[in-house]
């Protein structure tokens, strides 16, 4: 997913007196209170982290409590959504007026009648609503249904995105990679050799990927192609 | 401008929504015509009409469809109203209408979570301004207040669920919200006692997991602060000594079916009116107190009581434990134990030895050796092998202070060990009976190194408190199982200047914090496990030579009003001075922590007759 990034930290965790005896314990404690928030420091709401401690010795500050401050590095996954970015949700909820959907079980994303694209049209289905294409009959969404939609703005308090499926490439992620993937197919050999050669590079950065998606349309559909390799490894 | 007829039938749902999103962008440039009218009709709640009603739910549900056009800033008013209203006041009609604009908003932006939780947490109580407060009280109590109740109650619970669904971090803003919003002790029982209801439910409810704990900590801290706003002066009255001082609380249980001839023929309800009219403060605790019993009950069925009482056990020990004057609040963990002995039962108690033998503060630890020998003291559900497991440990640490320690009576200083003292004796007081009957249990207890400790240079029978000290060395004489010093100097006196000394400030010297709870509804809840002395004390009564029955418990003090000296060796007589009494019952007033207790158990301890009268021989061990 383009928003995620992993990256080395160096920190140092201020620790009260009482926590010398368990510092393990009291440095694993503050670091979970960076979770789930926004940080202006690491450029992004903190995921993950793996740390690791370098060395045994703290500096004690001088004050009236007497902290000492431990370093260490951290390996941290963070999620930063900027605009326009493609991010991919599971759907929980369709309204005539609008889709919202959850990003990586935590982020809800919302979406607006006036950013879902035009072809889009809201049907009552069996007592469930979806989110069907006019153009294409097959391409629906639904509750339940990954949803890739482009970012349009980022509440860093709540973590709430707000997108649009206005972009290109954007809707029912299943059906997005199952049907240019068809017409991948469809296609002439160059473009067969190209969608090739993306295979055999494989890259793993999902937002070196994107970066060509969105720059070149030509490669589109390799690029396409690899992300569908990519996710049936993962 | 056109602003379109709202009674209009020809409107379809989405051309609404387009007329409100359109009010609400010219309310933005300045424009506020329809805008305003909208709000008019959101603010509306006073005895609607049917087409009110319907000119409302409409209103709410355009709104809902324009949610994305609302902004915090300009559009402040409209969100004002809609926030403000309350789901009480309206049918259900428009609560379904509103709760469902409230899941939009929250769902659509960031900003407005908060305000819709904090809306609907809000709706935990009916409004509380004043002429609405004492409508909605006095409506609960019908049975058509109670359906009220339900709807909305119902509405809150699942709106909070469907906000949690869209917007999975809710909950985490939602337990602050929640824990903010709590009312303060100094709010009406009956919206207090609602609001408890409602933290409750959403602690057995699917978000349980995610905002429990938070919720069962803030429940015992607001417990706590009602418990300490009790004061004891108000429980003690002068003339609660004169004629009722013969009398146990717990006989009255008794006396609801058949009244004592000469007692003062008050009846338990009359005692407890005695205590608490009037006090508001007791009621809400007692209220709130049965409503967690009630919840742990619920809990226990559902087989989750052990993940509950882990959070109450950590809050116990922060603010429980450490609490000074804590008199009823501790209850709810005896209760939890209750219904499950074999694994909360046995951790309270192991936390609590744990805390005695190797924490760090030194009152902490006294606080906890009174919790521990209170608990097994009068646990009925404890198995007698482990209170003697739990015994050797304390024991066990007493013998390896003193062993390295020389030295005579010092009460402040090795205060810790004469609460471990203490705390033994008393757990003996009530138990020693039931371990000596059992062979392994016996040899066990002779094991022990009680004798060394009680027996030490240090000497804690000087220094612990002087009824209990009494009343263990009449037992281990008339059970013949340690040798220890018969003689007593502080005889007849329920407490010593060395007791107060090692007691400190906070008098752990008289500290037994699961005496016999005073609060009515919770009693019912706590009787049935609990152990009362004079259950026990008639094990050893070798007059009657009646077992162990609870029944004639009515009899034991019911007629002893005086200061009569049996001539049958009895030992339910009390031999001391009349002046006695009333001069350590009123120093007891000002000083000690438990006084009502101190008294119960200096009646107790006082039917010792040592060495001044001696008492023909008795039999023994014949029970």
């Amino acid at each position: 997913m383009e928003a995620l990034k992993e990256s080395e930290a160096d920190l140092v965790v201020y620790l009260h007196p009482s926590n010398a005896k368990c510092s393990n314990d009291a440095i694993l404690s503050s670091l979970s209170s960076l979770l789930f928030t926004y940080s202006e420091t690491f450029e992004g709401v903190v995921l993950a982290y793996d740390p690791n401690i370098c060395s045994k010795l703290a500096k004690i500050l001088p004050g009236i409590h007497p902290y000492f401050g431990v370093k260490l590095k951290a390996r941290l996954l963070l999620f930063n959504p900027t605009p326009n970015m493609l991010l991919e949700g599971e759907v929980v909820k369709i309204t005539p007026q609008s889709i919202h959907a959850v990003v990586l079980g935590f982020s809800s994303a919302f979406i607006a009648d006036e950013d879902i694209w035009d072809d889009f049209k809201h049907k009552i289905k069996r007592g469930k609503e979806v989110y069907v294409s006019r153009s294409h009959k097959k391409h629906k969404i639904e509750v339940g249904t990954i949803l890739r939609f482009a970012v349009k703005s980022f509440d860093e308090e709540i973590l709430h995105i707000s997108g649009s499926l206005v972009a290109d490439h954007t809707g029912s992620s299943q059906w997005l990679d199952k049907n240019l993937n068809e017409w991948s197919q469809a296609d002439s050999t160059t473009k067969k050799r190209k969608s090739g050669e993306g295979e055999a590079e494989k890259p793993e950065d999902g937002r070196l990927m994107m970066k060509r998606e969105t720059s070149s349309p030509k490669n589109d559909k390799q690029a396409k192609k690899s992300k569908k390799r990519r996710k049936e490894h993962s | 401008m056109g602003v379109p007829d709202m009674d209009e039938p020809s409107f379809t749902d989405s051309e609404l929504d387009n007329h409100v999103k359109n009010a609400l962008r010219a309310a933005i440039q300045g424009d506020n015509g329809f805008y305003n009218q909208l709000v008019a009709v959101i603010h509306h709640k006073e005895r609607l009409v049917a087409e009110e009603v319907a000119l409302l739910v409409t209103c709410l549900k355009a709104v809902t469809g324009a949610v994305s056009c609302i902004n915090i800033v300009h559009h402040g008013t409209l969100l004002a109203a809609i926030f403000g209203m309350s789901l009480w006041n309206y049918g259900t009609d428009v609560m379904d209408a509103l709760v469902e604009l409230i899941v939009s908003l929250a769902s659509s932006n960031g900003e407005y979570v908060d305000l819709c939780l904090e809306m609907l947490v809000v709706n935990f109580m009916p409004p509380s301004a004043p002429p609405a407060a004492s409508y909605f009280v006095e409506l609960l109590k019908q049975p058509r207040g109670l359906a009220k109740k339900t709807q909305v109650l119902d509405r809150v619970h699942s709106t909070l669920k469907d906000i949690a669904n869209v917007v999975p971090l809710s909950p985490l803003r939602l337990e602050k919200i929640v824990r903010d919003r709590m009312p303060n002790i100094y709010t009406k029982e009956a919206f207090i006692v609602m609001y408890v209801e409602n933290m409750l439910r959403l602690e057995g409810g699917a978000m349980g997991e995610l905002v429990g704990s938070t919720i069962l900590v803030s429940l015992v801290d607001r417990l706590i602060e009602l418990d300490v706003e009790i004061a004891w002066d108000e429980i003690l009255q002068d003339d609660f000594h004169k004629g009722m001082f013969d009398m146990e609380l717990e006989d009255f249980e008794g006396h609801a079916d058949h009244i004592e001839p000469d007692s003062n023929e008050l009846t338990r309800e009359a005692l407890i009116q005695r205590f608490f009219c009037g006090n508001l403060v007791a009621e809400k605790l007692d209220s709130l107190m049965v409503l967690t019993f009630e919840h742990i009950k619920s809990c226990s069925e559902s087989g989750r009581l052990v993940q509950v009482f882990e959070i109450l056990l950590q809050s116990f020990q922060k603010t429980i434990l450490t609490a000074y004057k804590a008199k009823f609040t501790q209850f709810v963990m005896f209760y939890a134990c209750s219904l499950d002995p074999e694994n909360c039962g046995k951790m309270f108690a192991n936390v609590l030895v744990n805390i005695f033998v190797s924490g760090l503060n030194p009152e902490w630890r006294m606080s906890a050796v009174a919790y521990l020998a209170s608990y097994l003291a009068r646990a009925k559900f404890v198995p007698i092998s482990f209170v003697a497991a739990m015994l050797d440990s304390v024991v066990n640490w007493c013998f390896l202070y003193c062993k390295n320690v020389d030295g005579d009576i010092n009460p402040k200083s090795h205060k810790v060990f004469y609460a471990g003292c203490q705390a033994t004796m008393y757990v003996l007081c009530f138990r020693m009976r039931q371990m000596i009957a059992v062979p392994r249990l016996k040899s066990q207890l002779l094991l022990m190194r009680i004798e060394d400790i009680l027996g030490h240079p240090l000497k804690p029978l000087q220094v612990c408190l002087p009824s209990i000290v009494e009343e263990f060395l009449r037992l281990v004489k008339v059970n013949r199982v340690f040798s220890l010093p018969q003689s007593f100097p502080d005889y007849g006196l329920l407490e010593s200047e060395h007791s107060r000394a090692f007691g400190g400030m906070e008098r752990f010297d008289m500290f037994f914090p699961f005496d016999p709870c005073l609060l009515r509804k919770c009693d019912r809840y706590i009787r049935p496990n609990y152990v009362y002395w004079s259950m026990v004390r008639s094990t050893y009564d070798e007059d009657d030579g009646e077992g162990t029955s609870d029944e004639d418990v009515a009899e034991a003090y019911g007629g002893e009003n005086g200061m009569s000296i049996p001539d049958d060796g009895s030992g339910r007589s009390y031999d001391e001075d009349n002046s006695d009494a009333d001069e350590f019952d009123y120093s007891l007033d000002k000083m000690s922590i438990t006084p009502r207790d101190s008294r119960f158990e200096s009646r107790i301890h006082r039917f010792v007759q040592m060495p001044s009268k001696i008492r023909p021989s008795t039999s023994p061990e014949s029970l």
